[in-house]
């Protein structure tokens, strides 16, 4: 687990610079948390990386951006070093190249499940069953998505086991987990600060653009992933199998779920051409749309495939959608998907610190 | 665009604080700005703060600050050297400023970590100056204020009691302006260190200058020519100790060092030549600039050891690190044995430490000694032992434009009919000598906003 010492020495010379200046200490979490430190180790960097949410205000505010001599960017520092730890952290190893190649792995990966799907389902067509379930039996779903699901998870367990150790983090308390995730919940760390707001779209003017479109994206995910679960347990543990009513649980997550996701990630395409590229890590730009657009078609495909029920269109949508999803699935471990595993980690092991700091 | 109303030279606070207030009197506004846009802002870009008068908590200011009080710090520092009448007028007005800037986009933070000495005297910027001056510019732009970058003014022709016309040039050729009111908000003339070396003699070639490269007082030199009045002594200015590797120009805050009280500074003699624990550093970093460059080759040394090492704000740079006396000497190119013997006379003035406080007058002392330590006087015993280079940083000259208390300049007896003048460049009317932290952006603001109105009602007149 060999993360680039040239990203790291970069992230500590401007780490250093800040420490002297400190002008930026209110936008964001990130600026407490280096403050704290005299010295910047290695693991300090990543933790300060990951904590990290591009919000560009301290970029936008500093003065010592280029042309100055000290050519800080402090967002491009810390992007490179978190997309590295990214991959240094990656399980298994072999994998952890797909980062930098993750909108190609998309494009294969999903040309490929699209057709396996596809030729499943002409080929397994089962007897009977309804809805998509004519298609392709829930047997054969289970047998495919379950170790989809759950191995990716798994793979990504032992990366953040390994990225918890990198940061030289303690115990897991479970209200820091909880502080994490009230931070999360409303991305607190893209209020600025003073609750404008976020640098993004439009240099230094501070907006709530892409703050809102993120959490479209995550709620809206959330709500598709909580309308699987539902009709799981409705088929297991209630034995009412698919297909559901409008009015039933997986359609009342799925579909307002499934418009959120869509929306919020059209937004953050959008937003993403018009910020400023050298504020990232520009090598993996290609890598990010190409994530927000595999999102962007599952969420997009679910709903069509919902609008197309009792059609002849929905045997190649279904092929689709569910092409879409295991593309999803598969790749999590290994795509920008991953940052809000390693973002949940920062912020609860940054909660620890600062509580650590009170005591 | 036609001849606008206002014509303002400079883009830093003063100027965008008049640009707004005058835009929304209705004039229409030009700014014109010396620096490409990366650099506008001038000085106000590596600002961080706002000393502000306040009954009562106000913003992110706890408790109260009169004043009595605030009238009464500054005297401190001036040493009485002082407009009285103008410095109130801006002391005063300050209060009313703080929410004004708000309402114009500023945001400020609670007092950085490292600064709590502040909290209650000085309102931090979110982000700094350069956040403040791009909320300002956002502001102004939305008023319909057009700003011109790398458009420096190079000529005002005064004609009886009125600024005629002006001249600068922008994209490569020489533009010629007739507004009916000017506001000259563009700073001291510090970058020019030619003109400070003509004040200062040969040893200003060696100072630093802290802030940006365009403050090279061209508009200021073209007035005063033509015999508008000038206030203040060329060799006065806003200098402080910073780390000798700092880069000539627009270093900026991260060059600062804060470890003076709590060790000892010599020359390159390796003679100590000023009480180091005077004072709390807050209130003392403004004369070490002058004193620093009163030394031979106007350089200074600062030696620590180990247990002070992390009672200050971290610096840019790493000090220079030696694990005896002689050895730093070396690595710092003084003379060693004299350093020792400077360091051992200053142990052995060292008495009872035991009421060290980093943060408090401590009345820690040496006896016996010339210049005595008064504060934090502990023996410098405990390797490693650590150096720093002092330099004198200069940040804004004191010479300048003097105004009244409408911020208009004058000629002979006489007000220039439709000049003003706001922030550094006339803040020598109001600051003699020395200096008092977040003064200078106080002194910009409420003339900015005096000379915006001012130029405003004059523009709307004619």
């Amino acid at each position: 687990m060999q993360m680039q010492t040239d990203l790291l020495r970069e992230a500590r010379r401007q780490a250093e610079i800040c420490n002297a200046c400190r002008y930026c200490e209110g936008y964001c979490s990130v600026f407490p948390s280096l403050h704290r430190e005299r010295a910047f180790a290695d693991g300090d960097l990543t933790h300060l990386a990951n904590l990290c949410h591009n919000c560009r205000g301290c970029y936008y505010a500093c003065q010592y951006t280029a042309p100055h001599e000290f050519d800080h960017n402090l967002p491009r520092a810390l992007a490179e070093v978190r997309q590295d730890s990214w991959k240094a952290h990656a399980w298994p190893r072999p994998f952890a190249e797909l980062f930098d190649r993750a909108g190609v792995a998309m494009a294969v990966l999903l040309t490929l499940s699209f057709a396996t799907l596809f030729a499943l389902a002409q080929m397994m067509r089962p007897e009977s069953g309804e809805g998509f379930y004519a298609y392709m039996s829930h047997s054969l779903m289970v047998a495919i998505f379950a170790p989809a699901f759950l191995l990716p998870l798994a793979a990504l367990a032992v990366s953040l086991r390994g990225y918890w150790k990198t940061t030289g983090a303690t115990r897991l308390r479970p209200r820091d987990l909880w502080a994490a995730l009230r931070s999360a919940g409303r991305m607190r760390n893209l209020e600025g600060g003073h609750g404008d707001g976020c640098n993004f779209e439009e240099e230094d003017r501070f907006s709530h653009a892409r703050r809102i479109a993120h959490q479209a994206v995550l709620y809206g995910f959330l709500l598709c992933f909580a309308a699987t679960s539902s009709g799981t347990i409705l088929h297991y543990v209630f034995d009412m199998p698919a297909p559901y009513s409008l009015f039933s649980l997986p359609k009342l997550f799925g579909i307002p779920g499934g418009i959120l996701l869509a929306l919020g990630c059209a937004a953050l395409a959008w937003l993403k051409t018009q910020a400023d590229p050298e504020l990232g890590a520009a090598h993996v730009w290609g890598g990010e749309m190409a994530f927000i657009l595999l999102l962007e078609g599952t969420g997009l495909s679910g709903l069509a495939l919902y609008a197309a029920a009792g059609t002849s269109a929905v045997g190649a949508l279904l092929a689709l959608h569910l092409g879409l999803v295991l593309t999803f699935f598969l790749l999590t471990p290994f795509s920008k998907m991953a940052h809000g595993f390693y973002r949940m980690a920062a912020l609860t092991i940054e909660a620890a610190k600062a509580d650590r700091r009170i005591v | 665009m036609t001849d606008p109303d206002i014509v303002i030279i400079g883009g830093g606070n003063a100027a965008l604080c008049a640009a707004i207030t005058a835009a929304e009197a209705g004039a229409r506004v030009l700014i014109l700005e010396a620096a490409p846009k990366p650099y506008r802002g001038g000085n106000s870009r590596h600002t961080r703060n706002f000393r502000c008068m306040h009954h009562g908590p106000l913003g992110p200011l706890v408790e109260s600050y009169t004043e009595e009080e605030y009238f009464a710090d500054l005297m401190k520092v001036t040493g009485g050297k002082t407009d009285e009448y103008l410095a109130r007028l801006a002391i005063r007005t300050s209060e009313e400023c703080l929410p004004w800037m708000e309402e114009h986009g500023v945001r400020f933070q609670p007092s950085l970590s490292g600064t709590l000495s502040l909290a209650r005297t000085n309102a931090f910027f979110l982000g700094g100056g350069k956040g403040l001056v791009n909320a300002y510019y956002r502001t102004a732009e939305a008023l319909g204020v057009v700003a011109k970058y790398d458009a420096p003014v190079t000529h005002l022709e005064l004609e009886d009691d009125r600024i005629a016309f002006l001249d600068y040039t922008c994209e490569g050729e020489t533009r010629r302006v007739a507004p009916k009111s000017v506001i000259v908000a563009s700073g001291g003339f510090q970058a020019d260190t030619d003109w400070l070396a003509r004040a200062w003699g040969p040893a200003a070639k060696n100072f630093l200058i802290r802030g940006t490269p365009y403050n090279r007082g061209v508009v200021l030199a073209d007035l005063l020519d033509q015999g508008v009045e000038q206030v203040g002594d060329p060799t006065q200015c806003h200098a402080v100790a910073i780390d000798g590797r700092a880069p000539k120009f627009d270093g900026g805050i991260v060059t600062r060092l804060d470890c003076v009280p709590f060790s000892i500074v010599v020359n390159k003699e390796a003679e100590r030549f000023y009480d180091e624990g005077e004072d709390v550093w807050p209130k003392r970093y403004a004369i070490w600039g002058r004193l620093v460059a009163a030394q031979p080759d106007q350089v200074g040394y600062v030696i620590i050891d180990a247990k002070s090492l992390e009672l200050f704000m971290p610096s840019l740079f790493p000090p220079i690190k030696a694990d005896t006396i002689e050895n730093l000497a070396v690595q710092m190119d003084l003379p060693p044995d004299k350093l020792a013997r400077t360091v051992a006379e200053f142990n052995a003035a060292c008495g009872d430490t035991s009421g060290f406080h980093p943060t408090e007058l401590d009345g820690v002392a040496t006896t016996g000694i010339t210049p005595p330590k008064t504060n934090w006087a502990r023996p410098i015993t405990e390797p490693p032992f650590y150096g720093y280079s002092l330099r004198t940083g200069v940040t804004f000259t004191y010479l300048g434009l003097k105004v009244d208390e409408r911020a208009q300049c004058s000629v002979g007896n006489r007000p220039v009919s439709n000049l003003w003048a706001a922030g550094e460049t006339m803040a020598g009317s109001i600051l003699g000598q020395g200096y008092l932290a977040g003064f200078g952006m106080t002194i910009g603001t409420v003339f900015g906003r005096i000379a915006g109105k001012e130029a405003a009602s004059h523009a709307n007149a004619n």
